[in-house]
């Protein structure tokens, strides 16, 4: 074997990823004055783009990052706007109450964790979807809710149209931004590797000490938490609560093709199938029956042929990586072996 | 009371007859199938429509429905689930799932939201009873529907256990790497058991449609049933379902006695009561919860 | 016409490339001992004949035939039976369940349930018991006779001396010399160097994925296998051995 001349060089962030993280800035900025030009419409729209982010990037925390499955997510959509309601109800300020449910959310997903996160694969699935079954009867059973028929977040409409409309918009900016900025430092953090760890080889990973439980709870507590916050805002602009609309699978059904159609595993690619899913709704969504068949069918499509998602073929063809969540070798090129593989840069692969 | 037990165990017989085909199909495969539910709910409607545009009953239409099912399963593993349980334990998930929105919202499309009932097409077998001593009557197509459980479950558990066929299914089961090299053909095997799940699953549907009602989007209820009552069951044999279809209908049935909402609060209620039992002693999942072989073999 | 030729293969475990274009051939009756040290890419070279393993390049005929593309189930049909290290039975299947499998491929011949359990007696008694309750004696004659219930023109035996006693290993071997005696066709890897070259009629040693060293097992020297196994025959590391 011939030695090698230098030794590898490992990079954290790189140009492209540098220019990424300035062009993000921007956008939020541009984001963030945008209601002054934007019609009514428009910006309900735009809420409803940011809700869409954010329960595309929970779902793939939870999937992606933790290898957990679940479809069951919409019970904690459902939870996020009825215990909105509940707080509402007890006097509570609606804005307050959204986020307070949120909180709430996140702290019931503890205890649900302790006892899920035994099980694997597909009966995780399936049992969260039972948990959703279940909180939605329970939730039905409450007088305030009055079963299918359902009740609003009236002490909203004190608080006119416009402003309210407007103050939604910031809020689920707020939120969604907030969500991924704190899903990027835990991904760029030792939870981070932790997660990629676990991802690589479970029990290899708690052989050297990663906290493989510990972590997974993090990301499904998070996770409940970020979707709690999207049902609380969905509620928001709403105003409605009926629980058949909000513990419905079909929340999970547009997660999983949001993840699925984005890049599983990767954290550009759950951003990039929101939007796919947004323009797709904006477009089709009207005509019905057919647009769930279609987004049924592609889901279907993608977890057979381009099972990485879009960005996750994107990344893998060019070596694109906007956000710097892990790290770059780039082997130098003279190292010669008449054996050795064709040299290309090892980038730490997030695979599902 | 006594009334109230008795319809509990048989109504156990379709859960079972519905869990089986889904237990069958993850003992064998590795893989739940999301779209189970839907595809029992097909079958319904595919009956249905036989009988209700062809003047077929729906006893005969099986002699359609089922080959039809057959096929449906093997299509199904060779196109669909081959392919994504190549990419891990969690994309048939994805894929199963997706399959289940697609077959739900096609009903949809073809049939509209009305509910449907196999029940005008089977005459009076839908609310005959024998009367049993105690003034107790029993469902003549509870019976029926209890029966069949147990036929399909004995020979299933028969034909694993002294074909050439089932023992090439179960050794594919153990490790199909291995079961290759002495012959069996892996991919093969694989695809007759989702044929034979499928079977069950048609099996399943016409109950479901004649003894109660259902709609395009009834295939969801039917899969979680299915489930609780597969893991309820438990036991690495096929007999488990039965126990546990029994369990759930009965939690069911004693629980709509409770509240109206009681039916399906008291199956679920009892699903995770028996999971967290189980999870608490035993510290095994799914796979130690149905006694299956793990897959090193020395 | 060789019975079986490998013909440049290679063939890859994950990324490691275990096979790098090994060739040799077998005739009818013949027995071929395969040895060298762990990694050195054995089980990986019988697992590709037997069609477990696709290779990478090269090729395997059988009989003239090229196996390229045939999957392990037909390669049973057409007569390679291997015995796969660590046996790999079906432990929730009885003896006779597995025996049973071997005889899927349909292949018409001599051996049975009974002829397997006259060779190995010992198994008489463990017919309807479950495999993974054997002992390892009991296992590996499992294993072999479920290899040979499908009536193999060629079969493979992987390391089947792997975790057992010596005594019970002379009782394998014993079997072995029957099977051999009898014309059927061997390829045989064993760290035993002391057995292997006994009972083989010719010897391959590999290294690191190559073939190092290939002789009858008459003729090679204790010293001359020994060198090829460690390496030592190499003048400077890293060139190809002469």
């Amino acid at each position: 074997m011939s030695a090698v001349s230098s030794s590898p060089v490992i990079e954290r962030g790189t140009a492209t990823s540098r220019i990424a993280a300035i062009a993000v800035a921007v956008i939020i900025a541009l984001l963030a004055i945008a209601p002054q030009f934007l019609s009514a419409g428009a910006v309900d729209r735009m809420t409803a783009l940011f809700i869409y982010v954010i329960l595309a990037a929970m779902w793939n925390a939870l999937a992606g990052f933790g290898g957990l499955v679940s479809v069951g997510q919409q019970v904690f959509f459902g939870l996020g706007a009825y215990f909105a309601i509940r707080l509402a109800d007890a006097g509570l300020n609606p804005f307050a109450s959204l986020f307070v449910s949120a909180i709430v959310v996140g702290v019931v997903s503890w205890p649900l964790s302790l006892f899920m996160l035994r099980l694997r694969n597909g009966e995780f699935a399936i049992g969260m979807w039972v948990i959703a079954a279940l909180t939605h009867l329970l939730v039905n059973l409450d007088r305030l809710v009055q079963g299918e028929t359902g009740t609003s977040l009236i002490s909203l409409n004190v608080y006119d149209a416009g402003t309210r409309r407007v103050a939604i918009y910031w809020l689920a900016l707020a939120s969604m931004t907030a969500l991924l900025a704190i899903l990027f430092g835990l991904l760029r953090g030792s939870t981070g590797a932790a997660i990629r760890a676990i991802r690589d080889n479970e029990d290899a990973a708690a052989s050297v000490g990663v906290r493989v439980t510990g972590t997974k709870r993090l990301l499904f507590v998070l996770a409940a938490f970020g979707i709690g916050v999207a049902g609380a805002l969905w509620l928001a602009t709403s105003i409605t609560f009926q629980p058949k609309t909000y513990f419905n699978v079909q929340w999970t059904a547009y997660m999983i093709f949001m993840v699925l159609v984005g890049g599983i595993g990767t954290f550009e690619g759950a951003i990039l199938g929101a939007l796919v899913f947004f323009l797709i709704e904006t477009w089709f969504g009207g005509t019905g029956v057919w647009y769930l068949v279609g987004l049924g069918a592609t889901a279907v499509l993608f977890s057979l042929f381009l099972p990485r998602g879009l960005w996750g073929t994107i990344e893998e063809r060019f070596g694109l990586r906007l956000l710097p969540v892990g790290y770059r070798v780039r082997l130098p090129a003279t190292a010669v072996d008449g054996d050795a593989t064709p040299q290309q840069s090892t980038i730490s692969r997030e695979k599902a | 009371m006594s009334n109230q037990i008795i319809q509990g165990i048989l109504l156990g017989g379709y859960y079972a007859l519905i869990a089986c085909g889904l237990s069958f199909m993850f003992s064998v495969m590795r893989i739940i199938n999301l779209a189970h539910g839907s595809l029992a709910v097909f079958a319904a409607f595919a009956l249905w429509w036989l009988a209700s545009r062809f003047h077929i009953p729906p006893f005969v239409g099986l002699l359609i429905v089922l080959p039809l099912m057959a096929a449906i399963g093997w299509a199904l593993q060779r196109f669909l689930l081959e392919r994504s349980a190549r990419g891990g334990a969690l994309l048939p998930i994805l894929t199963t799932f997706g399959l289940a929105i697609v077959i739900d919202n096609m009903l949809f499309e073809q049939f509209g939201a009305d509910t449907r009932s196999l029940a005008p097409y089977i005459g009076s077998l839908s609310y005959d009873s024998w009367e049993w001593p105690g003034s107790i009557y029993v469902g003549k197509l509870a019976v029926i529907m209890f029966a069949t459980a147990v036929i399909l479950l004995g020979g299933l558990q028969l034909f694993l256990t002294r074909t050439r066929l089932g023992r090439s299914i179960r050794a594919t089961s153990e490790d199909p790497d291995t079961a290759g090299l002495v012959g069996v053909d892996a991919r093969r095997a694989n695809a007759i058991a989702a044929s034979i799940a499928m079977v069950t699953v048609g099996l399943a549907g016409a109950f479901l449609g004649m003894r109660a009602t259902f709609d395009p989007y009834a295939g969801a209820p039917q899969l979680l049933f299915a489930f609780e009552a597969a893991v309820i069951g438990g036991a690495g044999s096929l007999w488990g379902t039965l126990v546990g279809g029994i369990v759930l209908a009965l939690a069911q049935t004693l629980g709509a006695q409770v509240h109206p909402q009681g039916f399906l609060i008291g199956g679920h209620a009892v699903f995770l009561v028996v999971l967290f039992v189980r999870l608490s002693t035993s510290g095994l999942g799914l796979r130690g919860l149905l006694r299956l072989p793990s897959r090193s073999a020395s | 016409m060789s019975l079986l030729s490998v013909e440049d293969l290679v063939v890859r475990h994950g990324l490691l490339q275990a096979v790098r274009g090994v060739s040799f051939s077998i005739e009818r009756g013949e027995t071929l001992a395969l040895v060298g040290a762990n990694g050195a890419g054995k089980t990986t070279l019988l697992r590709a004949i037997a069609g477990a393993h696709q290779p990478a390049a090269g090729r395997v005929l059988l009989d003239g035939a090229d196996l390229t593309n045939v999957p392990s189930h037909r390669r049973v049909g057409m007569g390679i039976a291997l015995v796969p290290e660590g046996r790999k039975l079906f432990v929730q299947m009885t003896v006779e369940e597995n025996l049973l499998l071997g005889r899927t491929a349909g292949r018409p011949g001599e051996w049975s349930v009974d002829r397997v359990l006259d060779m190995f007696p010992n198994l008489k008694p463990r017919r309807h018991a479950k495999t993974g309750h054997l002992s390892g004696g009991e296992q590996q004659a499992t294993a072999i006779g479920r290899a040979l219930m499908s009536n193999p023109e060629v079969l493979l035996l992987d390391e089947v001396s792997l975790g057992l006693s010596p005594l019970i290993v002379d009782r394998v071997y014993a079997a072995l010399q029957g099977l051999i005696a009898s014309g059927t066709t061997i390829i045989l890897v064993e760290q035993d160097l002391n057995r292997a070259l006994a009972v083989s009629d010719r010897v391959i040693c590999m290294l690191e994925g190559r073939v190092a060293l290939e002789g009858p097992s008459k003729a090679v020297s204790r010293d001359q296998v020994t060198k090829a196994y460690f390496g030592l025959h190499r003048k400077s590391p890293g060139s190809v051995p002469a």
